[in-house]
């Protein structure tokens, strides 16, 4: 399983976030990039943070469960791990479909 | 310092991601050999422990806070990086540190392994809950895992007996090589990771895993089946409501019966201090002062077990995960985070381990919001006033058909009213001193697993052993204090007036009469209310005092209700009952914010916005009352 080593040249226009996946969709995590969503965080963190919790390119996720009201937050698996993250901030992480 | 040269036993810390069964693997070390430095929260405690090793060395053990990095978010994660890296001006650094992996989520485990790896200090890997890895088909070389780190690898099962002997047997030879590192420390490696780095942690774990682990083994179907009802956006709430509604009753119908044995022992004990001593001041110190005032307090520590019992229990089992996940999009209505429920419902016991359970909670703000809001959760304190006033007052009417009484209803409206106003409160906060976007949410939500009984008991003694710490110390005291202002001075010859009014209680009582006279508080519940600033319940057992009744407990309960309801008029009591919804009256909360926010500033606020809420919500409660009745 080998990621792209840089958010910047994971990138691919046009491509999906994980905060706009539906329920029970998967995904491969292509890079974490926090510009444009808004946070209390210091510049830099928020990336940090995702990476920590298992969210890094190359990863596999899969949107398992959506709480109320809004289908939000959301809880996913991430490799063998589930996650619950706001879709607010699952915006950072980019994703492709499933190979 | 090196362990030879120094009088004091060698010290291991164990260190790992939150869920990782780190309790488990301490409880299986040290058994009850344990204690906690302060008050504790829902682990947010640092704790400390010892065991003997095979070699018959004496060693010192740590448990801190579960963390995901060094890079500390949270100030319980603080602590853990400031112990791991020896930043504690008091103390050295750990001389061993073990790693503590949870060996069915070895990935994210693993990243942590890595970073600590950098500080250049001895450590052992532990693989915990290695029997439900292998049930997942998870196969693990320990040899090469251990090769490739350059660092002990042991797999433990903490719950299991003889489950942490491997680890034991480890911990001797590794100290004799700490012994040998400590003459030459290594320069700490560890700096701030930058988002580079991380990645390459993270590229470091794949290399391991596909080395290592020959099958990863699959996620948990029964979890994942489980919370598809557990999380469901209709059924998952009903249940948590649930939940809380089975535990709020057994609070009540567990706690019944020992509540009764404490009761009668504090009784009899009084009563045999009553016959055996002489009529004079030290019999009235032992029986009116301590023996009446710590029992008030001592009463409530069957409740608050049952209250932990659940809030353990359901930690346990990752529950609580899962609650926090249901309420955040409803909490963050009011601009709370999802990790606030659990200090919140901490609170209902106490506020004092509700505010050290809020050190979880990342962003200063949010934190803040929560611990200021906390006293307002109706905690076990407010019981025996609210139970008394609505005894006295409130008719035993049913309503629905029998399906609720009228005080159960009344009592239902006073815990509703608290969470209310909490709520009302923090949407200010948040929308005024603490504004701005919420911290974000990123929580594991761990597997779910039967939850140990022995990590549960040990749970629930520390929690006794806080409290009546607390009881023996602080709260006796104040009631050798509260004793001597009820009784000196003494009453003259001849008076007619029960004889605390003439005491330096009934003084401070009569001087604060006029201005709690616009809220219909009488000149007695005024006396009650100076010692109730210390510890709510004692207001209870000042009034019993005050209408000169000899009984104690149920028998007291009973009579002072009949004694209120004929002195009293209804809008006074409502309004009483109003005023304890709001008023800060605890001193044990308002220094244990001071501890958490670091100073007065925050604890002066909460006392000054809780104390107008309080003359506030009696003010209106008893002119509408006076109005309508």
């Amino acid at each position: 399983m080998s990621g792209h080593p840089t958010p910047e040249t994971g990138q691919s226009p046009g491509g999906r976030h994980l905060g706009e996946l539906k329920k029970g969709e998967r995904a491969r995590v292509t890079g974490v990039d926090e510009r444009g969503v808004v946070t209390t965080l210091p510049e830099g963190e928020l990336e940090r943070r995702m990476i920590e919790m298992g969210l890094v390119e190359g990863s596999h996720v899969e949107v398992l469960h959506e709480a109320f009201p809004g289908r939000d937050p959301i809880a996913i698996r991430v490799n063998e791990h589930t996650l619950a993250l706001r879709r607010a901030e699952a915006r950072a992480v980019r994703v492709a479909p499933a190979a | 310092m090196s362990v030879l040269d120094s009088a004091l036993p060698p010290r291991i810390a164990l260190v790992g991601n939150p869920n990782c069964g780190k309790t488990a693997l301490f409880n299986a070390l040290t058994g009850s050999r344990q204690k906690v430095a302060n008050y504790p929260g829902v682990t947010v405690e640092r704790k400390i422990g010892h065991f003997v090793s095979p070699l018959g060395r004496r060693v010192q053990v740590i448990d801190l806070p579960g963390t995901y990095s060094l890079r500390a978010r949270s100030p319980d994660e603080e602590v853990t990086r400031d112990v791991v890296l020896g930043r504690f001006s008091h103390e050295d650094s750990p001389d061993l540190l073990v790693c503590v992996a949870d060996a069915t989520n070895l990935r994210l485990n693993l990243r942590l392994v890595v970073e600590l790896k950098r500080l250049g200090r001895p450590i052992i890997l532990a693989l915990n809950m290695m029997d439900a890895a292998e049930k997942r088909g998870c196969r693990i070389d320990a040899a090469a895992l251990s090769a490739a780190l350059g660092v002990p690898v042991v797999p433990t099962v903490a719950i299991r007996r003889g489950g942490v002997q491997p680890l034991l047997e480890q911990i001797d030879g590794a100290m004799a090589m700490a012994t040998d590192a400590a003459e030459n420390p290594a320069s700490c490696g560890w700096s701030e990771p930058s988002s580079r780095d991380l990645r390459a942690y993270h590229q470091e774990v794949e290399g391991l895993l596909a080395g290592c682990v020959a099958d990863a083994g699959l996620p948990p179907l029964a979890t994942r089946r489980v919370d598809a009802v557990l999380l469901h956006p209709v059924f998952g709430l009903a249940f948590l409501f649930l939940v809380l509604f089975l535990m709020f009753q057994a609070v009540f119908a567990w706690a019944e019966a020992p509540m009764n044995l404490i009761d009668g022992a504090v009784s009899g004990l009084k009563d045999w201090v009553a016959a055996t001593l002489p009529d004079g001041a030290l019999r009235s110190l032992l029986t009116d002062g301590i023996i009446a005032g710590v029992g008030s307090v001592v009463i409530f520590l069957p409740q608050i077990l049952v209250l932990f019992f659940f809030i353990l229990v359901l930690e346990a089992t990752g529950y609580l995960a899962r609650a926090a996940f249901l309420l955040d999009r409803l909490m963050g209505g009011v601009g709370l985070h999802g990790r606030a429920f659990i200090p919140l419902l901490s609170s209902f016991a106490c506020a004092v381990p509700g505010v050290m359970a809020a050190r979880t909670i990342e962003n200063r703000a949010d934190r803040l919001a929560t611990i200021m809001i906390a006293p307002l959760m109706t905690c076990s304190a407010r019981l025996p006033v609210y139970t008394l006033l609505i005894a006295a007052f409130v008719p035993d009417r049913p309503l629905l058909g029998g399906l609720v009484g009228l005080p159960g209803l009344v009592m239902f409206a006073l815990y509703a009213a608290g969470i209310l106003s909490a709520l009302a409160v923090a949407f200010v906060l948040k929308g005024t001193v603490f504004k701005g976007a919420r911290e974000p949410l990123l929580m594991e939500l761990p597997a779910y697993r039967l939850p140990n009984p022995r990590d549960i008991a040990l749970g629930l003694f520390e929690r006794a052993k806080v409290f009546l710490a607390r009881a023996g110390t602080t709260i006796f005291a104040l009631m050798i204090v509260m004793w001597f202002l009820a009784s000196f001075p003494g009453a003259p010859e001849g008076a007619t007036e029960p004889a605390i009014q003439y005491s330096i209680a009934g003084m401070i009582g009569h001087a604060l009469e006029p201005l709690l006279a616009p809220i219909g508080f009488t000149w007695q519940i005024a006396v009650a209310l100076v010692p109730g600033i210390a510890a709510r319940e004692v207001a209870v057992g000042v009034l019993g005092t005050i209408y000169a009744l000899s009984e104690s407990g149920d028998a007291l309960q009973s009579s002072l209700a009949g004694a209120l309801a004929a002195s009293w008029s209804l809008p006074t009591a409502l309004s009483l009952l109003a005023w304890y919804v709001f008023a800060p009256q605890c001193v044990a909360t308002l220094s244990v914010v001071k501890r958490e926010t670091n100073g007065w500033f925050w604890p002066a606020v909460m006392f000054v916005y809780m104390i107008t809420l309080a003359y506030g919500a009696s003010f209106i409660t008893y002119r509408v009352a006076l109005a309508l009745l």
